[in-house]
């Protein structure tokens, strides 16, 4: 892009009353707010809350399963599926579906196309209103009797059983359209306010990250949102579609559930593909190996997940003809996906790399979502599927994909756009510290339940062999060093709130538009509209470290 | 070494802070004359008063906007599809029920219907027409009626529900319809020998079992003998003997076997008689027929919420163009409600021939 | 007050923001709509055979729709776009229908060993 001069965006003091977290005050002006930086904020604090809520349950199931049958005092069986459920609804719906583009999205995406909103600033406020209404609903699920389903709700338990599935189901549906709304929202924003000379090949890989999952955003979840009405109306009504005592069928179910439940996982993976995209590039002080695949295969991801949502339903009662044509299209996924990985790799290659916390997630990234990717391969042939299939082998993969995807690269993007967002810089080493920490945890947490599934325990299961019993604890010990290292990153982030404002505009060196405003930025984004003149990786030999300011600014020609 | 001089900092600021650029950001306070520096004023906001801040001409806003309902309907054919699907895949597997169930709703009310929302999709397109060109006053016409349209439509809807309240032909274990398929005037009247020949088996079939109240007060449970209509494939009465019950058999399938393909190709499309004719033993209701209803009620239902939705929409609209907000430079909203609008209208279009003209 | 300023000058059609549709133009495809509903109504009292009548009541929907779609939802004059995005959910749509179908056709059999066994009675 354009280099601009940034003395004047540059100030070690930036005016207090004019950025956009200071120039208004009080609760309704951000509740009420309709700059997309606010709106991203108040996400964030809100996914961050359903994060740790749905991490107590996380815990509360792996203390449970410390010893086999009943470990905790009061907890019985049938509570014990309560809090799985919870835990996996409250993450996937209220934490990691809105997870990265709604509080990092909406905070960076104007910011990267020079724009002074998205294009729809209404639509987006209510789009974290309606969050709002599905979490209540969702607790409101937890205080009458919680759902005790799966987060899956299949049918036809979930048609019987007297706990709160209704409240659940419907905060659920509440919470899909959101989504909707964010993804709506994002593809209009990419396709009108990008500014003058960035073209759809100079946009930044995150950009086309969030316009590939915008893309799933919009044609995947109505689905879900006509299915769980379907299972509403089934469980209030009786009509009888999904209900074999009343003629209806419960493989049906499982195919309208899933077939927005896989793409959705693409919602959860793709922007985190997208922050790593981002981060590596600057860290390795080069630009990005192979923008256009990295940009295409997103798409091509958010394509082909619509094809392969059967595998998930192996051995459900579909048909074999089904299964094999979802096992095959999922192998084709891999595809895309190692293309990816390939090129963040070659990237690295010959670069000069730089340690920070963020570039840090990302290598754990690389680490810990190939193993998890893997292990998809594992469970994408139906032969081993039929064995594999609701044993923790399956807990193990998503958990690799998920935390060791999604949710490092949103720690990573965290990190890497803190000083934008809030204007102050975290602390390094506690950031280095707890990211570690993360690492360890997650991997003491998960591997040992490789193993534990492919020995055949069985997920959702309350009790077990006294084999088991030493892996299990291992992955306990892990996952309390998991929620210490999360401790450690909250306050790591949450304690830099306390200094004054002392962020330089473009701490990391990097070269996308975001980085040529102010931090915090003002409520108004640009003073200027940005011209675009070149790739958004294209640069790093025109910035260098000035030490007075602790940020990168253009080298004096 | 590239130039790293900027020519989009020609107007920059000298100290750091550039004033906010002037516009529509109503929550920020300080509306200040915006500086000299020629971007947000030349855009002329003042002179579009209803360009929002962020958009730089009304061209890029209705842009987006069409582009962002354009994107809303994509969802919404995907939010249907699911009952569309539940739809397909019980019509494929159980055609009788949907050929039986038909005969229960009426067709010149989902005509009419039909017609009505054309006709309500004509007048929404002309409204967007009619705001373009700024013509108030015909805009104002053209959306009350279609907003009178949408009225109309969910009068006969109403109309429909009720009638089937009536007759019980509701979903799931409320299923309990007054009236059997050879009774009903739809069937009667299309096909006349058919419905003669099921009342003389039904007559042969349910001699001595007392008539049910003809307000259909149901009495005792399914199988009982007292049960109005077949429900199962079972002989009739426990408590009928086993001779004559056979006696009965033998009646009705004289009955069956006398009579002609044409006749009997009716009954067994909508699985009153089992195709195999030798097997049946008498008239029967397709075990599951209420699956039928409860798609119809949760498709059509659907769709009338949408419609609601669609009406205060429409009003809502009305209200602005009564103050004749719209003209050549902004019309978005009435461009997009008129969108969504033509949405519901394609989903009937569907839904008319699925639901009521099964053949 | 009537927002009445001259039309924006980067509008890229001769009048206004958009293409404004001809009344007449209107009107004949209300006409076409109306006939093409009374036509499918006729036609279910011709026996066309047991898949007969829902292809032909399908593909008169569909004119209908393409009608709808071109004209009163102006796509033969809007951006390209948004008939990409349109016909990409109708893709999906059918995606779904056609592989849940098919899926429900194998493992019917399943469903019907099962209600012989446990016949469906309304309580």
């Amino acid at each position: 892009m354009a280099t601009t001069t940034t003395t004047d965006f540059v100030s070690p003091e930036p005016s207090t009353t004019d950025n956009y977290l200071n120039n208004e005050k009080g609760l309704l002006s951000w509740l009420l707010t309709l700059d997309h930086k606010r709106i991203g904020v108040m996400y964030l604090f809100s996914v961050l809350a359903s994060f740790a809520l749905g991490g107590t349950f996380a815990l509360l199931i792996r203390a449970e399963l410390w010893t086999p049958g009943p470990t905790l005092p009061g907890v019985t069986a049938d509570m014990y599926n309560q809090f799985f459920t919870l835990h996996g609804a409250i993450m996937v719906f209220l934490v990691i579906i809105p997870g990265i583009p709604a509080a990092l999205g909406n905070i960076i995406l104007p910011l990267q196309l020079g724009a002074k909103d998205v294009a729809f600033p209404r639509l987006n406020l209510m789009s974290y209103h309606v969050w709002i209404l599905g979490a209540c609903f969702m607790l409101l699920s937890l205080v009458l009797g919680a759902a005790d389903t799966g987060w899956t709700f299949y049918t036809p338990y979930s048609t019987m059983t007297e706990t709160a599935v209704i409240p659940a189901a419907f905060g659920a549906f509440v919470l899909g359209f959101s989504s909707i709304f964010t993804g709506l929202n994002f593809i209009v924003t990419i396709h009108k306010l990008r500014p003058k000379g960035m073209t759809w090949f100079r946009m930044p890989l995150f950009v086309w990250a969030l316009y590939s999952t915008a893309l799933i955003q919009v044609l995947a979840t109505p689905v879900i949102a006509i299915t769980l009405l379907m299972l509403i109306v089934e469980r209030t009504f009786g009509i009888g579609i999904f209900d074999p005592a009343l003629g209806g069928d419960p493989v049906l179910f499982e195919h309208f559930f899933w077939f927005y439940s896989h793409p959705a996982v693409y919602i959860m993976i793709v922007p985190a593909f997208g922050v790593i995209s981002e981060i590596i590039p600057v860290f390795s002080r080069k630009p990005i190996f192979g923008y256009k695949f990295i940009a295409l295969s997103s798409v091509a991801i958010a394509i082909l997940g619509f094809l392969v949502w059967g595998h998930h339903m192996f051995t459900s009662g579909q048909s074999v003809l089904a299964g094999t044509i979802f096992s095959a299209i999922t192998f084709l996924i891999a595809i895309p996906t190692a293309i990816k990985t390939f090129n963040w790799i070659s990237t690295m290659y010959k670069g000069r790399i730089h340690l920070e916390t963020p570039m840090l997630y990302a290598l754990a990234f690389l680490w810990v979502f190939t193993i998890g990717g893997v292990t998809g391969m594992f469970l994408a042939v139906m032969s081993v599927d039929v064995h594999l299939h609701d044993t923790y082998f399956v807990v193990a993969h998503f958990h690799y994909v998920m935390m060791g995807g999604s949710i490092t690269a949103f720690l990573g993007g965290l990190h890497y756009w803190w000083p934008k967002a809030f204007g102050r810089m975290y602390n390094e080493q506690l950031g280095r510290l707890s990211a570690l920490v993360v690492f360890v945890g997650l991997n003491l947490t998960f591997f040992p339940q490789f193993i534990l599934g492919s020995r055949g325990m069985p997920r959702r299961y309350y009790n077990y062999l006294e084999e088991f019993e030493g892996l299990h604890q291992l992955s306990t010990v892990g996952a309390f060093l998991l929620g210490i290292g999360f401790l450690l990153t909250a306050y790591g982030l949450l304690s830099s709130l306390r200094k004054k404002f002392d962020a330089p505009a473009n701490p990391w060196g990097a070269t996308t538009l975001e980085w040529q405003t102010a931090s915090p930025p003002p409520y108004y984004n640009f003073a200027t509209p940005p011209e675009v003149t070149q790739g958004p990786y294209d640069g790093y030999e025109n910035l260098e470290y000035d030490e007075k300011i602790r940020g990168y600014v253009p080298t004096k020609a | 070494m590239t130039d790293t001089t900027s020519e989009t900092q020609s107007n920059a600021e000298t100290n750091g802070h550039s004033a906010p650029p002037p516009g529509e950001h109503e929550l920020h306070g300080k509306a200040e004359a915006h500086a000299a520096n020629g971007n947000g004023g030349g855009h002329g906001h003042s002179q579009y008063p209803h360009l929002a801040h962020h958009f730089d001409s009304p061209q890029q806003q209705f842009d987006a906007g069409k582009l962002g309902i354009w994107l809303f309907l994509v969802q919404e054919v995907l939010f249907f599809a699911g009952l569309f699907c539940a739809y397909t895949v019980y019509r494929a597997q159980h055609p009788e029920i949907f050929v039986y169930a038909h005969y229960h709703l009426d067709t010149t009310m989902g005509a009419v219907n039909t017609c009505v929302l054309l006709v309500s999709s004509l007048t929404a397109a002309w409204a967007v027409r009619n705001a373009q060109l700024g013509e108030k006053n015909k805009l104002v016409i053209n959306i009350s009626i279609t907003i009178l349209c949408a009225f109309v439509f969910l009068g006969v809807k109403y109309k429909e529900y009720a009638h089937k309240v009536h007759e019980g032909t509701l979903w799931g274990h409320h299923f309990n319809p007054q009236h059997e398929l050879w009774e009903l005037d739809t069937f009667k009247s299309k096909h006349p020998e058919s419905a003669k020949l099921a009342e003389k088996i039904a007559a042969i079939q349910f001699e001595g079992q007392a008539k049910r109240n003809p307000h259909g007060e149901h009495q005792g449970s399914g199988a009982e003998a007292n049960a109005p209509g077949p429900t199962t494939p079972s002989l009739p009465g426990a408590t009928a003997g086993a001779a004559d019950s056979d006696t009965k058999v033998r009646r009705i399938q004289s009955l069956l076997l006398q009579a002609s393909d044409e006749t009997l190709h009716p009954l067994v499309a909508a699985g009153i008689i089992k195709h195999n004719i030798q097997a049946t033993t008498g008239l029967e209701r397709p075990a599951t027929a209420h699956i039928f209803f409860g798609i119809y009620f949760f498709m059509t239902g659907l769709h009338g919420i949408h419609v609601i939705a669609g009406i205060i929409v429409w009003i809502w609209m009305l209200l602005k163009a009564q103050r004749g907000q719209f003209g050549p430079n902004y019309f978005g909203p009435i461009d997009y409600a008129a969108l969504y609008w033509h949405l519901v209208d394609l989903v009937w279009i569907y839904l008319f021939p699925l639901l009521y003209l099964i053949h | 007050m009537a927002d009445s300023k001259a039309p924006s000058q980067d509008a890229p059609h001769n009048h206004g923001l958009a293409h404004t549709t001809p009344v007449w133009l209107l009107v004949s495809i209300l006409l076409v709509l109306m006939f093409l509903t009374v036509l499918t109504v006729a036609v279910t009292s011709f026996d066309l055979g047991a898949q007969g009548n829902l292809v032909v009541a399908m593909v008169i929907a569909t004119i209908k729709a393409g009608l709808v779609v071109t004209f009163f939802m102006h796509l033969a004059w809007d951006k390209r776009f948004h008939a990409i995005a349109l016909a990409a959910g109708v893709l999906f749509l059918i995606l779904f229908l056609a592989m849940v179908g098919a899926d429900r056709g194998e493992y019917q059999i399943d469903i019907d060993r099962h209600g012989e066994k446990y016949p469906f009675k309304v309580k």
